[in-house]
């Protein structure tokens, strides 16, 4: 088969390369350039393009660049500061896997007559009957079947996860017995596009990458009886079910229980407030078919996937949880598997009931 | 096809640098026989530049690259006089990012690319030091009318150095025609069949600049750094042989661009950017519609044709064209852009099989998207 693979410059995605043509595939490694701001890290991490070369070098196949700048910006870079703005918290590798990767790295890649893009994700495509399902990767400990959970029976068709069936131990192992120079890079953990490097101002992070592209607000943080207990930041970078830095003080563990970014005010409470039955899940996708009824639902990359019945809704579904669960901020993916937790049935984000009103366009916020 | 990035070296020139990679090694500003060896050939391959542009030898400086020669041309001046700098905004990088670092000014340009006259009036005055104009565009291949420019520079900017970067044009036109129009000027042995890593700065006598690389004095302290003797002799005898063509070679040429053009007119949706009374022969620039230019090279590249579209970035990803952008080409025509370069080894055969890939390729390229389109 003809194959490209993206490469971002990881040991993942430089074995998962490596595989592809050990199994005899006819093999193109590319990489995408997705994030073009000036004031933050300049190009896009050219020392991960460099690794991703090398390798592609070493392993014998042709490796290109594609710029999908205006793509990244369009649809996660500018979400993801929109939703900070009205106190929902994105997941903007998830939306980069939605729209570039596995769809405009898909489309690009069937222009180019290939007849699958793989990736160094760890989860599985098993092919059933004519059906394509996406599983767990083989590393429970590293399985990425969530951040890719978007995924329909068309791409699923055409997508290889070399190393979802493999231990990141033994990815690594590989890399090094290949040789490759990403045999020892680290895992990457940041948002790409937010600089861990000071800026000229000395800032870093993601309170310097959102104050440069919406005003950040104070807020105060009162507790469940409307005392003031103290103030933060920004009521923007606020999550719900935070505890850090909302603490003032005290013997109790006290998590934010409700963002109210427009009344700049942030609620703090005991866990036992956090706890809900049911969550409201809108932009649904269905890795096969509609599955309503008995499932397991995962709310976070590495979190558990709990029991729960999910119903229709209006415009989404109703996760109706077993036991009671802490509340998901808005904006969080929530992923559908099957009842043994091992195969994706689909997913969507959370709506929370304060922001859902109005979520569908979210708050437009002029850059310029 | 792609003979504006690089072309392949004469075998002229490899003949002529092959001594002193293998024999002659010694550094010219020695003082021993062997250097003294040394010294003569750069003497001569600067007295022979001399001669195909028609400048004194002592005003040819040799550099490591055109970009070198632009820096050390623009920020040289700047650093040695202050003042302001002053160029088109369709220059190429070397140009165009030091006129931005020094905070000059950077004027419009017309919808050919060149540079618009009345633009470049209202930015000259006294207060400016450098107007770097470029003679032909290595994205487009329009030529700027260098006589309207001189003019103007003279008349509206009396202190100012006039500097061209002419990388591109060394192959088509007469470099004797065009020094006298300037102050400087920057040329680049690997675009007319010379090796890469060597360039030279000619710089009109008087006119002084700080040197942008420090050290041993060479080149009558303008360019400090030991001679890239081999280079030197190779870019010299490249450019005699350009110019001993160039007749010969732009009536070649432009047979083969009316050729290519008339193949590449059969595609539907293909727009010349620049029309051929104002470009030089060796390039043709296209938008072609509902085309991405990433996905055109790759399948370009596949057929064994290689183009280019714009420049690319320290990743290697292709950056959209600042030029097509001041040209204020659309979006969605610049997008598909194609340029095609040919140069002393091109032949009709190549031209040919160019417009045959380029049109299957772009046939390709549009049935999958409409196929995609349809679900």
């Amino acid at each position: 088969m003809k194959v490209l693979i993206a490469m971002s410059g990881g040991v993942d995605s430089s074995v998962a390369a490596a595989l592809l043509v050990e199994q005899g595939h006819d093999v193109v490694g590319v990489t995408m350039r997705l994030w073009g701001g000036e004031s933050d890290t300049g190009c896009c991490s050219v020392s991960d393009v460099d690794d991703a070369r090398r390798v592609a070098q070493q392993i014998g196949i042709d490796h290109l660049v594609f710029n999908f700048t205006d793509e990244f910006h369009r649809n996660v870079v500018e979400p993801y500061v929109n939703d900070h703005a009205v106190g929902v918290t994105p997941n903007p590798c998830i939306e980069c896997n939605r729209h570039l990767k596995f769809d405009r790295l898909h489309e690009r890649a069937l222009v180019l007559g290939f007849d699958a893009v793989a990736t160094g994700h760890h989860a599985r495509v098993v092919e059933r009957d004519g059906v394509f399902r996406l599983a767990r990767g083989h590393d429970a400990a590293k399985d990425q079947s969530y951040v890719v959970h978007m995924l329909d029976q068309r791409q699923l068709s055409r997508t290889m996860f070399p190393v979802g069936e493999m231990n990141k131990a033994d990815v690594r192992a590989h890399a090094e017995r290949l040789g490759l120079r990403t045999a020892g890079k680290p895992d990457s953990q940041d948002v790409c596009f937010i600089t861990t490097t000071k800026d000229d101002d000395g800032r870093s992070g993601r309170s310097a990458f959102l104050s440069r592209r919406i005003p950040l607000h104070v807020a105060e943080i009162v507790d469940v009886a409307g005392e003031r207990i103290g103030e933060v930041e920004a009521v923007e970078m606020v999550t719900l079910g935070q505890r850090r830095g909302v603490g003032g003080g005290g013997g109790t563990k006290r998590f934010v229980v409700d963002v109210d970014v427009p009344g700049r005010r942030v609620v703090v409470g005991p866990e036992a407030m956090l706890l809900t039955e049911t969550e409201l899940v809108g932009q649904m996708s269905w890795s096969s078919f509609v599955v309503f009824g008995t499932v397991r639902v995962q709310c976070s990359a590495h979190g558990e996937a709990n029991l729960a019945t999910v119903e229709p809704d209006d415009g989404g579904v109703v996760v109706r949880w077993r036991e009671p669960q802490r509340r998901i901020s808005p904006g969080q993916s929530a992923v559908f598997y099957d009842e043994a937790g091992e195969v994706v049935l689909g997913g969507g984000v959370v709506i929370s009931p304060r922001v859902r009103p109005g979520l569908e366009g979210h708050t437009v916020i002029d850059f310029t | 096809m792609d003979h504006a990035a690089t072309t392949p070296m004469r075998a002229s020139a490899i003949e002529a640098m092959m001594p002193f990679l293998d024999g002659v090694y010694a550094n010219p500003s020695g003082s021993h026989r062997f250097a003294r060896l040394a010294r003569k050939s750069v003497d001569e391959a600067r007295d022979l530049i001399a001669s195909i542009v028609g400048c004194k030898p002592g005003e040819v400086v040799f550099t490591g690259c055109g970009t070198e020669s632009d820096n050390a041309a623009i920020i040289g001046i700047v650093r040695r006089h202050g003042g302001v700098a002053v160029c088109p905004a369709a220059e190429h990088h070397a140009v165009l990012h030091c006129v931005e670092h020094l905070h000059g000014r950077v004027v419009d340009v017309d919808a050919n690319g060149a540079v618009d006259p009345d633009a470049l009036r209202a930015a000259l005055d006294d207060t400016v030091r450098s107007v770097s104009v470029m003679a032909v565009n290595n994205e487009t291949g329009v030529i700027t009318d260098m006589t309207v420019v001189s003019d103007l520079v003279r008349r509206h900017a009396p202190n100012a150095v006039l500097h061209t970067d002419a990388v591109q044009a060394a192959c088509w036109i007469d470099l004797r025609l065009l020094w006298p129009l300037v102050d400087s000027m920057a040329i680049s042995a690997h675009k007319f069949g010379g090796p890469k890593g060597v360039g030279a700065l000619i710089v009109r006598e008087g006119v002084t600049f700080e040197p942008v690389v420090l050290g041993g004095g060479q080149e009558r302290d303008r360019r400090s750094g030991t001679h890239n003797v081999a280079g030197i002799v190779a870019m010299a005898e490249a450019l005699r042989a350009t110019d001993a063509e160039r007749e010969h070679e732009v009536a070649r040429i432009s047979a083969l661009r009316d050729r290519l053009l008339t193949g590449l007119s059969a595609i539907p949706g293909v727009r010349r950017t620049v029309p051929d009374a104002v470009s030089v022969p060796g390039v043709v620039h296209v938008c072609i519609s509902d085309v991405e230019s990433e996905s055109l090279l790759y399948l370009l590249d596949e057929a064994d044709v290689c183009a280019s579209s714009a420049s690319a970035c320290a990743s290697g990803a292709m950056e959209p064209s600042h030029v097509l952008r001041a040209m204020g080409v659309e979006r969605e025509w610049s997008a598909g852009a194609l340029r095609l370069s040919m140069g002393h080894t091109t032949t009709e055969a190549d031209v040919d099989r160019t417009v045959r890939v380029v049109a299957e390729s772009v046939e390709r390229i549009r049935a999958v998207a409409a196929r995609l389109k349809r679900g």
